[in-house]
């Protein structure tokens, strides 16, 4: 527990994906089994751990503590977790401090009324780093910038084997994954996936560049339109069905309408869509039935789920995934075939006839729920990851409007010294609403720039924030934007970035609210 | 929480504390014709007082950084060696704080009161360490008045920084340091750590080092970082103020590791806040455990507390049966913090990240 104590002591801290890399490989690399398989699973958000609440953890340090400094303390630290971890007094220190992995099978084994005993005695023999890590740890938020994808790719260090094909393995182990480590270091073959209901890596699409258009001989790709849904995966075995997200989630139990009546034996790629029996609905639609763990009957009538496939890994027991794009696509033309069903359907190949209508095509898409076109090689085979050259994406040109700067925050690590992420707002009224906030899409150049300006401008400072002079324009580029109730503006963007820094024009003459909210699918004046 | 006001021969004015029969302050806080200083740092060592009564080791540092300003006539005492003013006897005893730091004990009329100044009593090879003086009246600081402070050994903090400039001798390590004391005690301990290269220094902090060097604490090899090229500080220990580490002065160094070394870095916002990759936990201050010890060993029936986080300190002062009030003196600052930038952040609506 210590040692895992001190990596996450270690990430709160880290500046940047490489460094936090380094550090859990390093850890991954010195700890024992199990307790580096729990390790990994809590950083990936994998670890289901009996939670204990904080109402239990105040209780224990008012049993060690003065109940009025614990008070101060407490408003002072501001966190329930740190404050007792720095506040428990030290007892003379034992000689062993607890395994990860013994206060893992502990929390399973216990009964309730015993936690609360457990956790203390824990506490005493733990250092402040040690007792921080446990509470984050059973009271269930590390929060320490570590994403499963991140975790996953520290493992690859401990063998020589890729992402993808770490990726596809780990969706078929459970904690402390000791197959996946034996396999890792050389100990066992592969675990094997044939039965799992597992998820398996995409394979993702490069964006398509002015110069690609010039390279490619547009005869060796197919074209499909690209669906504003959410990228899934669907996973048919032994007559069950799971759904993943495009990071391997298992999103099924948020879309029971889906998946009840499918049959078959198949891994199927495709898009997630609000699919009514007049059409397809859009993001926004889709949007509801995100991110919710369960979902109600009334919403499965309101917002019924499709999938629109668009590739098949796996046909029953045969892996396509070394077949070529053209002979993919003919195995899951045959597979959609035999298994039909009113919530699938095929996304449709669009014919090619040339950079120039294409191009129309994209800017032009026949449905709202379309924000654009796929090329793919009809000679790819599929690989996981974002290999260069076979598929491409070609969006739907972004909306650009002009806003102001308001604040500007310092960045992380090779920036934390310069002011790179910037809220910038629309105009209501004669005042400023924050519409946004962009951290990238200028060139270092022009960061420095922005940085001399926000240091100049300062009109105000919170912390590591500060407020500028509302004078310079941004212009912004983003992919959608939508009504979201947790912003002051009402609009939330999509994927905004710096599309230039408007030197030359005055505040006043940047972009209304308005006319952001005429972008939202569905207000009047969209298209 | 403050017991009733009494009236005592010390007292606390808008200028200071101020010694009524002696007709001098401590540490003023604005200008005055008699003071008494306990140690160099800007906040208890100001500019512009007429005579000065302090340590050798203070009165230098108070001239290093004002010059002519730092007062016109000085009484530079040993530690242990008595003075009087009027009928009050002073004697300037160690605090272990910084360089020539002092406690200063009063005694008037059979009563003795000890004014600690900033003190701490974990070990530092840059000064000497705190001695114990029993008194009737014990002043105390309690910038880190708080049970959650308790500070980690100073040397083992040092050996994180050690180990993480092994692992990464591809970045420099950025150390933000306070100019007086703690950089100077964080050279002396990585010295002490077998760390022998040459150590960079930012402008701001090379006056002090060579002043702490003439009187006698050995630094080793120190160098300024002004002038050299990028590639020659790869792999090096740079030391800083707090407040470049978020400068534009901080740009010139290769791919940095922000180490800050202060008492605050025990809380993680506050190393957050400050942008600390490596925070390091170490203090001039006294923590928690170091204050209460301290209250204990003087034996004083009262406890006036000066600056910090009072509340709690006199809480745990009364529920010990003994006396107890926060000054609330003007003009303290939490020295580890001077340039932290602490308020809430206002609401940004933004993307969803």
């Amino acid at each position: 527990m210590q040692a895992f104590g001190e990596l996450l002591d270690r990430l709160s801290t880290a500046p940047g994906r490489n460094v936090r890399l380094d550090l859990i490989a390093a850890y991954l690399q010195a700890a024992p089994d199990p307790d580096r398989g729990y390790a990994l699973a809590a950083l990936a958000g994998d670890l289901s751990l009996r939670t204990a609440k904080p109402a239990m953890i105040r209780e224990l340090a008012a049993t060690r503590a003065d109940p009025d400094l614990f008070r101060m303390s407490y408003d002072y630290v501001g966190d329930l977790a740190e404050t007792v971890a720095l506040l428990w007094p030290a007892e003379f220190r034992v000689n062993a401090t607890p395994r990860l992995s013994e206060i893992i099978h502990a929390m399973e084994s216990a009964r309730r009324v015993e936690v609360p005993d457990l956790v203390a005695a824990w506490l005493d023999r733990l250092d402040a780093t040690g007792r921080w890590a446990l509470l984050k740890l059973i009271t269930g938020g590390l929060r320490v910038g570590v994403s499963g994808r991140l975790a996953r790719t520290a493992l690859t260090r401990l063998g020589d084997v890729g992402l993808a094909e770490v990726e596809e393995v780990w969706h078929a182990v459970e904690a402390p994954y000791a197959p996946l480590f034996d396999w890792l270091e050389g100990r066992a073959e592969k675990p094997s996936l044939t039965d799992a209901l597992t998820f398996r890596p995409l394979m993702l699409a490069h964006p398509l560049e002015v110069s690609d258009q010039e390279r490619l001989d547009l005869s060796d790709y197919r074209a499909e339109w690209k669906w504003d849904g959410i990228r899934v995966q669907l996973v048919l075995r032994c007559g069950q069905a799971r759904l993943f997200s495009r990071t391997g989630d298992d999103i099924s139990r948020a879309f029971p309408d889906l998946l009840s009546d499918l049959t078959g034996d198949a891994v199927l790629d495709g898009e997630l869509l609000v699919m009514r029996p007049d059409g397809i609905g859009t993001f926004n639609d889709l949007q509801q039935r995100l991110n919710r763990k369960t979902v109600t009957a009334k919403l499965q009538t309101e917002q019924p789920v499709g999938l629109r496939l668009y590739d098949i890994l796996i046909d029953g027991d045969r892996d396509c995934r070394d077949l070529a794009f053209d002979d993919r696509r003919q195995v899951l033309e045959n597979w959609a075939a035999r298994h039909p069903s009113p919530r699938i359907d095929l996304s449709p190949r669009v014919p090619l006839s040339g950079w120039e209508e294409m191009q129309q095509a994209r800017m032009d898409p026949p449905h709202p729920a379309i924000e654009g076109l796929m090329l793919k090689r009809g000679d790819s085979t599929y690989h996981a990851g974002r290999p260069r050259g076979l598929w491409f994406k070609w969006k739907r040109d972004p909306h650009r409007v002009d806003c102001v700067m308001m604040y500007a925050q310092r960045g992380h690590g090779k920036r934390s010294s310069l002011y790179s992420d910037f809220t910038f707002g629309a105009w209501r009224d004669g005042e400023l609403v924050p519409v946004g906030k962009a951290y990238f899409g200028f060139t270092d150049a022009e960061l420095k720039e922005l940085d001399r300006f926000v240091r100049t401008n300062t009109v105000e400072r919170y912390g590591p924030v500060r407020a500028v002079n509302q004078t310079l324009v941004l212009e912004v580029a983003f992919d959608g934007i939508n009504r979201s109730r947790r912003h002051k503006s009402g609009v939330a963007m999509r994927f905004p970035r710096i599309a230039r820094i408007r030197w030359d024009k005055p505040a006043n003459e940047a972009d209304d609210l308005e006319t952001l909210e005429r972008l939202i699918p569905g207000s009047f004046g969209d298209g | 929480m403050a017991i009733t006001e009494r009236t005592s021969w010390l007292e606390p004015r808008p200028g200071g504390l101020y010694c009524i029969p002696g007709d001098f302050y401590i540490d003023p806080s604005r200008a005055a014709d008699r003071a008494v200083i306990t140690h160099g740092h800007a906040d208890h060592a100001r500019p512009g007082n007429n005579h000065v009564l302090a340590t050798h080791e203070t009165v230098a540092i108070a001239e290093a950084r004002y010059g002519s300003a730092a007062g016109r006539s000085f009484q530079r005492v040993k530690y242990g060696e008595v003075t009087h003013m009027n009928d009050v006897s002073i004697r300037l005893v160690s605090a272990g704080h910084v360089l020539g730091s002092a406690q200063v004990v009063l005694e008037h009329q059979g009563q003795r009161i000890v004014v600690s100044g900033d003190y701490k009593r974990s070990r530092d090879p840059t000064c000497a360490p705190f001695e114990v003086v029993t008194c009737d009246i014990f002043i105390t600081e309690a910038t880190f008045g708080l049970p959650v402070f308790r500070h980690p050994v100073a040397a083992d903090e040092v050996a994180r920084l050690l180990a993480s400039v092994a692992a990464t001798p591809d970045r420099c390590h950025l150390v933000g340091v306070y100019a007086l004391g703690k950089a100077q005690r964080v050279i002396a301990l990585l010295r002490e750590a077998g760390y022998s290269d040459t150590i960079y220094l930012h402008g701001a902090l090379q006056k002090l080092c060579s002043l702490y060097q003439r009187l006698g604490v050995d630094l080793g090899d120190l160098a300024p970082v002004a002038g050299l090229p990028k590639q020659a500080l790869t792999g090096r220990i740079i030391m800083c103020p707090p407040s470049s580490l978020a400068d534009r002065w901080s740009q010139r160094m290769p791919s940095p590791v922000t180490a800050v070394a202060s008492g605050w870095m025990r809380v993680r916002a506050r190393a957050r806040q400050r942008g600390a990759e490596l925070p390091l936990i170490i203090s001039d201050h006294a923590d928690w455990d170091e204050l209460t010890a301290t209250i204990r060993d003087v034996q004083a029936g009262e406890i006036w507390v000066t600056h910090g986080r009072e509340d709690a300190l006199v809480h745990y002062a009364q529920s010990l049966g003994l006396e107890a009030r926060a000054l609330s003196l003007v003009g303290r600052e939490d020295e580890d913090d001077q340039d932290a930038e602490v308020a809430a952040a206002p609401e940004v609506a933004g993307a969803d990240d």
